[in-house]
């Protein structure tokens, strides 16, 4: 259990933050710039003091004002991975790496160096000074160097923000196998949906220096009223499914969820395996009878269960699936077209989703079968 | 004819012995003054700042004579260590070194200063977050990402050392084989009838070495810097 309870004035910005969040898979601290993300972390990490308040990971006290306990940094066993790769500019890559370790108690040394390095892929930039590395090279040095310092919990600050689309791509498989194969529990801030979509277990929501939400994955993306602060744009809903089948004719995949099935472009995913889609809203459309003659494979009966009116054109659907009902997903509309179809809570219809609409980018949560 | 004589050797000799304890025994209490005033607040720091800059605007003989208050047999630090330890420092080559230590000090510290204040203190945050203790950070992560600076601010000091002669003039006289270093012998010299022939010679090797002391830290630093950035 990570609990945080903690006030901290920075000029004009006040940070205020009370949470209880689990201390088990990817914790995503969430929220726009400016929001306090990284001050948390800091605080956390031991960089920075909260005026007021209580830290507490796993029943060690880490901070308390009452009491006047401060562990140092050096102290809380907690990797850090910033924004900016750090690395040490005057030691090798190989260097870098083992100077946390060299510094970590010997019975805490669970991983080896070279299971690092393997899990990173970083074996052959080991005799190079980090001037040498690609930036998106740098970032998976200083996660390896955080790692092998042993923590009992990993700190990533925005650790993608710094790279382009393409580094993201090539990094972000890496922190998905820390989370599956190390099982380290890692608090992991970010300002983008995707990488809360693919990474996340828990959502801290922030805003203005406070927690304004906090729960799975599943509840933060799924509610309307926290959309202003999710984002609109990418706003939907995810929905827990399996691996059915491959098409290899046409390329297209079968996820088989709790109320149906979803065909999507191809993935590249063994059979069975458990993943998280994100249908987004503004790619459900809604017909009253099934359509026949059209190009959508996805045609899911469905029934309103919610209607969330946004500002100004837009209304958002929840929609339940299936007959058990568990499924849902949101449906973005026009104002108008709720008004012309007479829409309301209760009535049945049918949701249709593209299915190139559902792709890489709109999964997380990848998990073997079993 | 080039060969220099017996009397120019021991100038030499005796000059770079007392730059080389200048610079060793200030180098230290260097770096600690620079982090004080780099990353410390307390009250009394612009004096601290103000002190050690004073050798810079002070006249020398002004040093020189201070120094001899406090460091004669009688003064009141001389006094003491002569009579705890038996240590003499006026008129010794030991004081040469101490009046050049003091004079070059304020250098010694800018250089220094700045190279500390252009350390990235977040790689002292990260180094910290690994495990290393304050210390060790300054030891480890710190001080060799300095280097630069404190080469520059070692040759500068090496090379105002060598140059010293008000303070030293003043506060240890010119005693030859102890304290008449290069320029208290070219100011011999220049008091002599005909010493104009020798004075040159001893200026041109003033100039040499002064040269290869620069040259050696550029070469240095060059090397340094390459470690640095890989």
């Amino acid at each position: 259990m990570l609990e945080v309870d903690a006030e901290q004035e920075l000029g004009a910005f006040r940070l205020d933050i009370h949470m209880r969040a689990p201390s088990r898979g990817v914790t995503a601290l969430f929220g726009r710039s400016g929001s306090g993300k990284t001050s948390l972390v800091n605080m956390l990490a031991g960089l920075s003091r909260p005026a007021r308040g209580r830290i507490v990971i796993d029943d060690t006290v880490l901070f308390d004002s009452s009491a006047g306990t401060s562990v140092p940094p050096e102290r809380r066993r907690l990797g850090y991975v910033f924004q900016e790769d750090r690395l040490f500019p005057h030691l090798s890559v190989r260097s870098n790496l083992l100077y946390g370790r060299r510094r970590a108690p010997a019975r805490d040394r669970t991983t080896t160096v070279a299971e690092v390095v393997e899990l990173l892929g970083i074996g052959h930039l080991l005799e190079r000074r980090p001037a040498r590395l690609s930036g998106g090279e740098k970032q998976r040095v200083a996660i390896g160097r955080a790692l092998l310092a042993h923590p009992r919990l990993l700190l990533m600050d925005e650790p993608l923000a710094s790279l382009d689309a393409a580094r993201k791509e090539e990094i972000l498989p890496f922190i998905e196998r820390l989370r599956d194969r190390l099982r380290l529990p890692i608090v992991y801030v970010t300002h983008d949906l995707g990488e809360i979509i693919r990474l996340a277990d828990t959502v801290v929501l922030m805003s203005e220096g406070r927690v304004a939400a906090l729960g799975t994955v599943d509840e933060i993306l799924g509610r309307a009223d926290l959309r202003s602060l999710t984002g609109r744009h990418e706003a939907g809903a995810l929905l827990r499914a399996s691996v059915e089948s491959h098409d290899e004719r046409f390329g297209l995949t079968h996820l088989a969820f709790d109320g149906g099935r979803l065909q999507t472009s191809q993935l590249d995913l063994p059979i069975g395996t458990n993943v998280r889609v994100n249908v987004r809203a503004r790619d459900v459309s809604i017909a009253l009878n099934a359509p026949a003659d059209i190009s959508i494979l996805n045609i899911l009966p469905a029934r309103i269960i919610e209607i969330f009116a946004g500002d100004g054109a837009h209304t958002d659907l929840k929609l339940a699936l299936g007959n058990a009902g568990h499924a849902a997903i949101w449906a973005r509309l026009t104002a108008r077209s709720v008004h012309d179809l007479q829409l309301e809570v209760g009535r049945n219809v049918f949701a249709l989703i593209k299915a190139v609409a559902i792709d890489r980018q709109s999964l997380g949560g990848l998990q073997p079968d079993g | 004819m080039l060969q220099p004589t017996d009397l120019e050797l021991e100038a030499i000799r005796l000059s770079l012995r007392v730059a080389f304890w200048s610079v060793a025994c200030s180098l230290p209490v260097a770096i600690a003054v620079a982090w004080l005033l780099a990353r410390t607040r307390f009250p009394g720091k612009i004096l601290l700042d103000g002190l050690v800059h004073l050798p810079l605007v002070v006249p020398p003989v002004v040093v020189g004579f201070l120094l001899l208050v406090l460091f004669g047999r009688r003064g009141p630090i001389g006094g003491w260590l002569y009579d705890t330890f038996g240590i003499t420092i006026i008129f010794t080559w030991k004081g040469a070194a101490l009046a050049a230590a003091v004079m070059a000090f304020p250098l010694m510290v800018r250089a220094i200063r700045l190279s500390l204040e252009a350390v990235d203190r977040r790689l002292e945050a990260a180094a910290r977050t690994l495990g290393a203790r304050r210390f060790d950070v300054f030891m480890t992560i710190t001080l060799p990402l300095m280097t630069p600076g404190i080469l520059a601010g070692v040759v500068l000091a090496f090379a105002r050392s060598l140059g010293e002669f008000g303070a030293t003039i003043t506060f240890v006289s010119n005693i030859p084989g102890e304290t008449r270093t290069i320029p208290v012998a070219i100011y011999t010299l220049t008091q002599t009838p005909d010493g104009d022939v020798g004075a040159l010679r001893l200026s041109i090797i003033a100039v040499i070495l002064a040269l290869i002391a620069l040259v050696a830290s550029e070469l240095l630093a060059r090397r340094v810097n390459a470690r640095i950035t890989g």
